[in-house]
């Protein structure tokens, strides 16, 4: 209950001044979803330079990563935010993993380690949000935990969210069924690697942050 | 061996939030299925995700985690209200929560009609 009462506080304060500092936007979602991938295309698009690196082993994020001060302009009007990437949010995470990938035992455990921060940090950083874009793979089924978990919290605190089906590119990807798993929820399918469909992407982000 | 642990509701309900993670993860970590009744709160979900990163160690992995929910859709508004209102106050009872090692646990498998547990052995087990 306290933490609510401080969450809602934190929440309250937080939109009186938003009119005075930047807008937060948040991208969360499981590891390897292409939250890094999309945040780069949104920077490359309107700053000009990519802020992330990206890699095929899972957990590549493993800090928070801000971009600030990005401005979509559409029809005249212009959004300005603070860009988050957020490391991916997992249940598990098994240094043994990362060995298939041809790192090293020592390289494995390290980044075992990191991610496990990284994960707590995400989550420490939901409160901050104003508005949440929720990465998810189009290619993998949408009905999971982490998927679900995140995606409750965020209706708790009351934060708009835009679900993205990435990975559209892939034959695989199928994003009817990421709409039929969240239907109270606006779904966009795009690629964040080739960028197709940005441009619905970036009308649909100035309906979902008013 | 398959050890499956079920908690009643009335057994966390008297718990606050930080017990009731301690409660699980402890049985989690006793390499136990736990079968809670009623689902936890949202942000005590993501309380157990935290709790879970920072408990990782060479012998425990992580878990894994589906929560089950009754449909409501065919329930009258007033009764809507009054199940959201106690959830707020003290959990939600109805559905059933599902936590186990990710030592064990390989995959939780859902989609809108079924759940399949699959454990190390790749042996499927349905939940409902």
């Amino acid at each position: 209950m306290i933490n609510k009462i401080s969450a809602f506080i934190r929440r309250t304060i937080s939109k009186i001044f938003r009119n005075k500092r930047q807008l937060r936007l948040g991208l969360y979602g499981p590891p390897n979803a292409g939250k890094s991938t999309l945040a780069n295309r949104i920077s490359k698009d309107w700053l000009g330079e990519e802020m992330s690196t990206v890699s095929k082993i899972p957990h590549e994020t493993r800090e928070i990563i801000v971009k600030e001060k990005i401005d979509i302009k559409r029809r005249g009007k212009t959004l300005s935010f603070n860009l988050v990437d957020t490391p991916g949010i997992a249940t598990k995470i098994d240094y043994e993993d990362f060995l298939k990938y041809r790192l090293s035992r020592k390289e494995a455990k390290l980044r075992a380690k990191d991610a496990t921060k990284g994960v707590i940090e995400a989550i420490k950083w939901l409160d901050n949000m104003d508005c949440v874009l929720v990465v998810l793979d189009a290619t993998v089924n949408p009905y999971s935990q982490v998927n679900i978990t995140i995606i409750g919290n965020l209706a708790a605190r009351k934060i708009p969210v835009l679900i993205i089906a990435n990975k559209t590119d892939l034959k695989k990807a199928n994003v009817k069924k990421v709409e039929d798993a969240f239907p109270q929820y606006d779904v966009v399918g795009i690629s964040a690697e080739t960028g197709r469909n940005m441009e619905e992407f970036y009308e649909s982000l100035f309906g979902v942050v008013r | 061996m398959l050890t499956l642990q079920f908690i009643q509701f009335h057994e966390l309900q008297r718990l606050n939030s930080r017990q009731r993670i301690k409660r699980i993860i402890d049985e989690v970590k006793d390499n136990k299925i736990v079968l809670v009744e009623g689902r936890l709160r949202p942000e005590e979900e993501t309380q157990l995700i935290e709790k879970t990163m920072e408990d990782i160690s060479k012998d425990f992995k992580g878990i894994e985690l589906c929560t089950l929910d009754q449909s409501r859709s065919n329930e009258r508004l007033l009764t809507k209200l009054r199940l959201l209102f106690a959830s707020l106050l003290i959990g939600d009872r109805r559905g059933m929560t599902v936590i186990g090692p990710a030592t064990i646990i390989k995959e939780i498998k859902r989609d809108p009609n079924k759940v399949q547990l699959l454990t190390t052995g790749y042996r499927r087990r349905r939940l409902g």
